[in-house]
């Protein structure tokens, strides 16, 4: 074979960019081939798209019809309320009205409005009346009596899906990474590959090819969502978030790039499956945080200002704050080179733990081992 | 052919190789043997350039190691490594363009060598579900797909039954016939010594001794004599200045200095008819118990 053979011997190594790019794509290549993503993907979609489909089933039409108090509509406009399926009754005053919506006993009110093309504004009470102005022919001006303009309800939505995404995927992909890199390690094929190529490609063909199969998957479930809002006719919802989910999707990226390089640096530390539960925690906590975060102190203002400019929950929290419209030109753009710097940072760093202690075998490296040895 | 220069290395402050020097011919299998912990796989892993060295050099053909001479090196790790649940025909074309092939032609090399190893209706199998002596047929196939010009393999014999070794051997032998530096280390000194023509053993990091075998095997050990009669040989033992190992009435094996040995030799032919007398040269292991006793005298505190 070796006479045969000897003519087309590469005449120089492979370069960092080349084995970059044939790591990843064996990282993305083995995932998306794999049945458990097929079917966790398939079920993901499922859940997304049923949840939604059931949600508006169960919520939005529990009466078949919604009611309406009407304070100075013109009878050319009752009409029109009546013919689009409203149960009117009209009222003498706005604060009648108000009673009534506040009692719970009408859905919306409805007033003349000078401005709006039907001539009618529907108020709700503490959310945007979307649905029962997805009745009318035109789409009316809207107000709501409690809170702010933006709909509570879909704020918390908004909050937890971003949340939700990032954590979901991060988690899923980190793991994979954890687990992809303990396992070569364990194998010792580690060894093969760094006599071929350095670890930095290694480590830079894991993180690229798991950012592809991180994003793709945020991607699928974005587009499972649209699909839902789109089957339910809330094709509104989707333009409100169009946007936001675009900023989330350039946070994503870089925020993810952080999550990536953390757990593949944890992940060289340990030799064995069996001790990556001590390695794993910081990179856990790192990637749930920014969840609990928007969950929980969703109306604490200075919090969710303060985690849009923290690297690891500025992806979730910025684009909620951009969902919600009150933030500076210049906020996502300081916050994102931010991001970028620490995640330069961070991946110098990985890089360095990771070629250090790559073929540490046995016991845990100890980080300020691995950062202190001469390599 | 490739050379070593005074390689130091150290651990978290303990020094593992102390000025390692040697040099391992093309077309020879050079075997490189010591005791567990002796600096085998790390002397191994800094050849590769897996593992950086503190100090020293490595020449090869005269120039220095670069990255380019260097992946034409193959590698076979102690602990064998490949992907388990990866086809095996996917997991070499793989490994082949890791070393810089271009994607046909590492599918085409693959499925020859794969094919030649006679795991032609295996390819598509992951390697997990494959046979022990199938998956050490598959790491040959990753150590050798790119036409190493310099092959390194930590143990590649441990493990494994006589007919995998005859196989391992073939494709080695065949490979420094074709010109190759093939070095490879093992703890089991009697399969190093019957496929060795050069040796390099090291002990403690320190290189003890290397070079040609027969050399080797007579700067080292007790000289012994085996001497055969047709006649009785008992009285072999009385005579001063000799030790007798072995002793069947018309054969024995004795240790002496050639003098006394010489004078015995005489007297056996006034005796009888000498069928043969030779000098036993000591084998690896003898040598190998030789140095390690040596440190353990050195060692301990008279």
């Amino acid at each position: 074979m070796s006479a045969a053979n000897q003519t087309s011997a590469p005449t120089s190594p492979l370069g960092t960019a080349a084995a970059t790019r044939l790591v990843a794509e064996r990282e993305v290549s083995t995932q998306v081939k794999s049945k458990s993503f097929i079917i966790s993907t398939l079920v993901t979609v499922v859940i997304i798209v049923g949840g939604i489909i059931a949600l508006d089933f169960f919520t939005g039409n529990d009466d078949d019809q919604f009611t309406a108090a009407t304070v100075d509509v013109v009878t050319e406009g009752q009409a029109h309320l009546e013919t689009a399926g409203f149960d009117v009754s009209d009222t003498s005053s706005i604060q009648e009205a108000e009673e009534l919506l506040r009692e719970g006993e009408v859905d919306v009110i409805v007033t003349a409005d000078p401005d709006s093309p039907l001539g009618l504004q529907l108020i709700g009470l503490d959310s945007i009346p979307m649905e029962e102005a997805q009745l009318l022919s035109v789409m009316p001006t809207m107000d709501v009596l409690d809170g702010d303009a933006a709909d509570e309800g879909l704020r918390y939505i908004a909050a937890m899906g971003f949340g939700l995404v990032f954590m979901i995927v991060a988690m899923g992909s980190g793991m994979m990474i954890l687990q992809n890199t303990i396992m070569e390690k364990q194998n010792r094929i580690v060894e093969i590959l760094l006599s071929a190529i350095s670890a930095r490609a290694l480590l830079a063909g894991k993180i690229v090819g798991n950012s592809i199969v991180a994003l793709g998957q945020a991607v699928v479930m974005a587009a499972s969502a649209a699909l839902g809002l789109a089957v339910t006719g809330q094709l509104d919802y989707l333009e409100m978030l169009s946007w936001p989910m675009l900023w989330f999707v350039v946070f994503f990226i870089p925020g993810f790039v952080l999550v990536a390089s953390v757990f593949a640096a944890s992940a060289s530390l340990v030799s064995r499956q069996e001790d990556s539960g001590s390695v794993m925690t910081p990179a856990m906590m790192m990637v749930m945080l920014p969840y609990f975060v928007v969950i929980f102190m969703l109306n604490n203002d200075l919090v969710i200002t303060i985690a849009s400019y923290v690297p690891f929950s500025a992806p979730v929290a910025m684009s909620l704050r951009l969902f919600d419209g009150d933030v500076a030109w210049f906020e996502p753009v300081v916050s994102m080179g931010i991001l970028l710097l620490t995640t330069a940072l961070v991946m110098a760093l990985a890089a360095k733990i990771y070629s250090r202690s790559l073929l540490q075998m046995g016991q845990r490296v100890r980080l300020s081992a691995a950062l202190k040895s001469s390599g | 052919m490739l050379e070593l220069h005074d390689m130091c290395r150290s651990f978290s402050g303990k020094q593992v190789l102390h000025d390692v020097s040697f040099t391992a011919d093309r077309g020879q299998l050079t075997g490189f043997v010591g005791g567990n912990g002796a600096g085998k796989t790390t002397t191994m892993r800094i050849i590769l350039g897996v593992l950086a060295a503190d100090s020293g050099t490595i020449v090869l053909d005269g120039s220095p190691l670069t990255s380019t001479s260097r992946s034409r090196f193959g590698y076979m790790p102690a602990e064998r490594g490949l992907y388990p649940k990866m086809k095996i025909a996917e997991q070499i074309t793989y490994l082949t363009r890791l070393h810089g092939f271009s994607k046909d032609e590492a599918i085409s090399r693959a499925e020859r060598l794969l094919e030649s190893l006679g795991l032609a209706d295996r390819m598509k199998d992951p390697l997990e579900t494959l046979s022990t002596g199938n998956q050490q047929r598959v790491q040959i196939a990753a150590a050798l797909v790119h036409d190493p010009d310099v092959l390194i393999l930590d143990e590649p014999f441990s493990g494994l039954d006589p007919l995998a070794v005859d196989q391992i051997l073939a494709v080695l032998t065949e490979r420094a016939e074709a010109g190759s530096v093939v070095l490879f280390s093992s703890h089991q000194l009697d399969v190093v010594e019957r496929l060795c023509n050069d040796l390099v053993i090291i002990g403690d990091g320190r290189i003890l001794d290397s070079g040609d075998r027969e050399d080797l095997r007579r700067r080292h050990g007790t000289l012994r004599y085996e001497l055969t009669s047709e006649t009785d040989l008992t009285w072999v033992r009385s005579r001063p200045g000799v030790e007798v190992d072995e002793a069947a009435p018309a054969k024995v094996l004795f240790r002496a200095e050639p003098p006394a040995a010489q004078s015995l030799l005489a007297e056996a032919v006034q005796r009888g008819t000498v069928q043969s007398f030779r000098p036993v040269l000591p084998n690896l292991s003898e040598i190998f118990r030789e140095f390690t006793a040596d440190k353990t005298q050195q060692e301990s505190p008279v």
